[in-house]
């Protein structure tokens, strides 16, 4: 489906995570971001970044990992993207929701 | 020796196997009836000489298996011809071909198979392996875990029981699940339910990771009156106060913690170097060749194939892996491709259970199994059946499964007959 973000058309799946990357830049992280109730700081961009670069090379997203990432402990990341950090940021960062395996 | 005989020991090519649980004997049943023992030495190491069901590891809590049904001596079932040694293995060195036992020992190989298994990591969490760990703070995936919660729950005179898992991936990740549909049952059945309260906490935002089986297993959760604690990513365990907290600071109170701690591959693959942030080996997850070695091949709770750890699992992998072990041998294309296939029952309590059958592409629907449109288990649904199904299944594993005996209209690749796939999602 579509939805106007930063007035421009952007494709998402039904739980709002962008559907293709491409569209993804700073100003629809910060639409995004606005709607999930953070401000985009320094930090929030580098841990943005670390998930990107983590999706991108196809590397599982977990908090475990997020410990060893030597990016942010896991309290500041559930300080800066409160309710459930993971679901948020990989919103915010336009990569898909992490699926836990199972 | 004679030259021959020399000659003949010296041209014999090794294929090792490392393990000797469900998937380790699976491969060996398999392979000595495949490999030609003129040209290859099978040979399976495991320190452990006791083979345990560990699906009876649910059911020995409730007093519903014995000890005696979940353990037999692992050499009945290593066949004739494969070359046993109970041995701890010290280190893999995949660039040398060789495994180091204890002792100094080594074994050449030309092929590896890595069947090691996954393990409980208490220790993970601060606070659970601590003065309370088997006194109020119990897991049940290990032989002794479940004994020593049987022993409790015999005497135990109710209060709040949690049934936590820390984080996934989990082996067998029903099984916390069908833990708190058993408990329900059994203490309606020792007349003392109104005297438990019993709260389910997942990492998860669900109670399981598949949207339909989610919605099917809510709904019996709900029905058994069992609360839900959701998305709780579980920083430590306060043991002074009897309390889980998580990161968030969601804190959830308990007299009874039921845990399935951290799982991890062994500390072999660590000490090896060849595993991820878990121990798991990154694997081809269709064709079980490992990644970063050709001559390397893994199956079972040891890789990290985004499936469920479960024997189900094992089994399909094993039949897809010896056909690939035969082509690389061959120098043919590893074609046969797994294609994630579980199929798991799910014990729901009151002698019924539910079965629920996926792969990586396609999530458990409704419908029939094994056979379409009649059964006679039914997916995604709870009957007797099913609970008769899961029963027999004990002796299917001692009987077939570990031998490498095929069972009868169930395949390695899911089907995809007989079912209701209007909504297959990954």
């Amino acid at each position: 489906m579509k939805k106007l973000i930063a007035n421009r058309e952007i494709d998402i799946n039904e739980e709002g995570y962008l559907v293709d990357f491409k569209q993804w830049d700073r100003e629809i992280c910060e639409c995004i971001a606005g709607e999930c109730n953070v401000v985009m700081t320094e930090k929030h961009w580098e841990v943005v970044e670390y998930l990107q670069d983590k999706h991108h090379k196809e590397e599982p997203l977990s908090i475990r990992g997020i410990k060893k990432s030597g990016v942010i402990n896991i309290k500041e990341f559930y300080n800066l993207f409160p309710g459930g950090p993971l679901k948020v940021s990989t919103k915010i960062a336009g990569i898909p929701k992490p699926k836990s395996c199972i | 020796m004679s030259l021959y005989m020399a000659v003949k020991l010296n041209s014999m090519k090794n294929l090792v196997i490392l393990g000797a649980g469900t998937a380790g004997t699976m491969m060996a049943n398999h392979l000595v009836k495949k490999l030609s023992n003129k040209e290859w030495q099978i040979t399976i190491v495991d320190q452990y000489k006791t083979h345990y069901y560990q699906p009876g590891f649910l059911f020995l809590p409730f007093d519903i298996y014995t000890e005696d049904q979940v353990k037999k001596d692992g050499k009945k079932f290593i066949p004739k011809g494969v070359n046993y040694i109970q041995k701890k293995i010290e280190l893999i060195s995949p660039d040398a071909n060789k495994v180091t036992l204890e002792n100094d020992e080594t074994l050449n190989y030309d092929i590896l198979i890595v069947a090691t298994g996954s393990k409980i990591a208490p220790d993970e969490i601060e606070g659970m392996d601590g003065p309370e760990w088997r006194k109020n703070i119990f897991d049940f995936y290990t032989y002794e875990g479940a004994k020593a919660l049987r022993d409790k729950l015999r005497e135990w005179e109710g209060g709040k029981l949690v049934v936590h898992i820390t984080e996934m991936p989990i082996k067998c990740p029903v099984a916390p699940l069908e833990f708190a549909f058993l408990a329900d049952s059994y203490f309606k059945n020792k007349g003392m339910r109104d005297k438990v309260d019993i709260t389910y906490v997942t990492p998860l935002d669900g109670a399981f990771t598949k949207p339909k089986a989610t919605k099917a297993l809510h709904h019996l959760l709900e029905e058994k009156r069992i609360s839900e604690v959701t998305s709780f990513n579980i920083e430590r365990v306060d043991y002074e106060n009897n309390k889980i907290i998580d990161y968030a600071d969601t804190e959830v109170d308990y007299d009874l913690l039921v845990t399935v701690p951290t799982n991890m591959g062994d500390e072999l693959i660590e000490r090896s170097g060849m595993g991820d942030d878990l121990n798991f080996i990154p694997t081809d997850k269709n064709t079980l060749q490992s990644k970063a070695y050709e001559n390397v091949f893994v199956i079972g709770d040891a890789t990290n194939l985004p499936t469920s750890k479960a024997g189900s699992v094992a089994h399909f992998e094993a039949e897809i892996l010896e056909e690939n072990i035969l082509k690389y041998i061959n120098g043919e294309p590893l074609d046969a491709s797994f294609d994630g296939h579980a199929n798991c029952f799910v014990e729901t309590g009151n002698g019924k259970a539910l079965l629920i059958d996926f792969n990586y592409e396609h999530e458990p629907v409704e419908g029939t199994f094994p056979i379409a449109g009649l059964g006679p288990m039914q997916l995604l649904k709870e009957n007797r059946m099913n609970h008769m199904g899961k029963l027999a299944f004990r002796w299917v594993y001692w009987n077939m499964l570990l031998k490498g005996v095929p069972i009868p209209f169930v395949s390695a690749n899911m089907s995809t007959k007989g079912k209701k796939l209007e909504t297959a999602t990954v």
